[in-house]
């Protein structure tokens, strides 16, 4: 037959969020595959113009619904570099413990919409039932299921009691117990394999070359993941990337679902070397000169750049999204792959387009 | 299969029929907003803090409005307010068909509390 071009998006029942791909076709072989972005575009980054620095924080937060918290943990970390602000100890590790409850629910997020991608939908259901109770953790710690704002400039706002972690670690406990019940299936299952193993490969050079982060990088076999910087408290735990050499869409859920349980293990370690003290410090003065803050998001590495003039409003605020880093590998893993299987490699990089547009 | 089977066939369902049917509230969550209007002094510092310009505040007419609908729920009004008269409730705004804003009329303060202490002592 000869070349077609469907657009693939970006109204399309696996995309949660716009993205368009144009994919030429060949007898349902894609050979190549054309992106278009734009369709949600915010101009959140714009805003810093006319917010000042601390207003910011809930507007980076609103930048991703899903790992809201590490944008705004990300931004404070930015500001505080800038600033010279010594963040106390015990908001460094409660920033540890939210950050990864959030990795806990946005792995789980993805691990339902990737059973959803290939026609698993109980298996989707189940994963967000379990999510619920990590949902549940935030709206008791944090007041709110998704934008906890819990995060600001020279800490956090809200400390843990002793009551309310060890009803944590309970809950930890029992999400570890239903997430286990799941890696039959989503590792071992003979229709979940024969969907994902060997589909949309990515090679380590490949990897490497263009650029992908996170999730997607690590499944590739390549041993990077930002936390390793040592930022906020991962300095102080003990932490190994999940890595899985293979590069193909399996090896990338294979990844987020080991991460899953390893975020549930340094939630617990961060809650039990929690240290005492304060959670904030005072914050005087106005960022003044230019920074690059960087911490892993549970798509991959989070870059901001500031750019402060010592008046209240930034003077630019720069954001990379790992999304925005994992196109380029994404376009390359489409060619040679049948229409079918195009829904099931899309969802394997965990795209966040509105994150991606901001 | 089997047990997995008549476990999901006996449990519970893991939804609800909201919103007639509402969970508990946890203590922390951060809900509707409410301004004990009699200690209001009007001072606008909620406004200017608000990151997304949800209350208008008239010191002249005293009064104080919330779009609920363009509240944001972040709290930082909450925490800023100079007299603690705002507070947010534990529940979520209910859905509705019609959109409404939240309007409060105070009486205006002759003079604010500090500078009352200065002319006594």
């Amino acid at each position: 037959m000869a070349r077609t071009i469907l657009p693939f998006g970006p109204q399309h029942p696996v995309f949660p969020e716009p993205l368009q791909l144009k994919l030429v076709l060949e007898d349902e072989i894609v050979k190549e595959a054309v992106p278009t972005l734009g369709y949600v575009h915010r101009g959140l980054e714009r805003l810093a113009d006319i917010r000042d620095f601390h207003q910011m924080i809930q507007i980076c937060e609103r930048i991703c619904g899903i790992c809201s918290t590490i944008h705004a943990q990300c931004y404070c970390q930015a500001i505080e570099e800038l600033m010279g602000i010594e963040v106390p100890a015990r908001a460094r590790f409660l920033r540890v413990v939210w950050a990864e409850i959030h990795r806990i629910q946005s792995h789980l997020l993805w691990l339902g919409l990737f059973a959803d991608a290939f026609g698993f939908e109980s298996l989707f259901m189940q994963c967000w039932r379990i999510r619920e109770r990590v949902m549940d953790i935030n709206e008791a710690t944090g007041g709110n299921r998704v934008n906890v704002s819990v995060n600001i400039i020279g800490g956090v706002k809200r400390g843990l009691g002793p009551d309310i972690t060890r009803w944590i670690l309970s809950e930890l406990d029992l999400v570890e117990k239903e997430v286990r019940e799941l890696e039959k299936v989503l590792l071992h299952d003979y229709t979940v394999k024969k969907r994902t193993v060997g589909k949309g490969v990515l090679t380590r050079d490949q990897a490497l070359e263009l650029g992908a982060v996170g999730p997607t990088l690590r499944g590739s076999g390549v041993v990077q993941d930002m936390r390793q910087l040592g930022y906020a408290a991962y300095g102080e735990l003990t932490y190994e990337p999940v890595v899985c050499k293979d590069g193909d869409a399996y090896s990338r859920n294979k990844v987020r679902f080991l991460e899953t349980y390893q975020a549930i293990e340094l939630g617990r370690e961060a809650i039990s070397k929690l240290p005492t003290g304060e959670i904030s410090v005072k914050v005087k003065g106005r960022p003044e000169g230019e920074v690059v803050s960087r911490v892993e998001q549970p798509r991959g590495e989070l870059i901001y750049y500031i750019k402060g003039n010592g008046k209240k409003n930034l003077d630019r605020l720069r954001i990379r999204t790992p999304t925005f880093a994992n196109i380029p590998p994404l376009l390359s893993m489409l060619p040679g792959i049948g229409l079918a299987d195009v829904p099931v490699i899309v969802l394997s990089i965990d795209p966040c387009i509105s994150c991606t547009e901001r | 299969m089997t047990p997995n089977v008549l476990r999901n066939l006996f449990r519970k369902s893991s939804t609800r029929l909201y919103p007639k049917e509402t969970r508990e509230t946890f203590e922390r969550s951060r809900g509707e907003l409410y301004n004990e209007i009699k200690d209001c002094v009007f001072c606008r510092t909620c406004a200017r803090k608000c990151p997304s310009q949800c209350i208008t505040v008239d010191t002249k007419e005293a009064t104080w409005q919330c779009d609920p609908f363009a509240c944001i729920y972040c709290g930082v009004c909450v925490e800023n307010c100079p007299e603690k008269c705002l507070h947010q409730k534990q529940e979520y705004r209910k859905p509705v068909t019609k959109k409404g804003v939240i309007f409060m009329k105070g009486e205006i303060k002759k003079k604010h509390k500090k500078e009352a202490e200065d002319d006594t002592s």
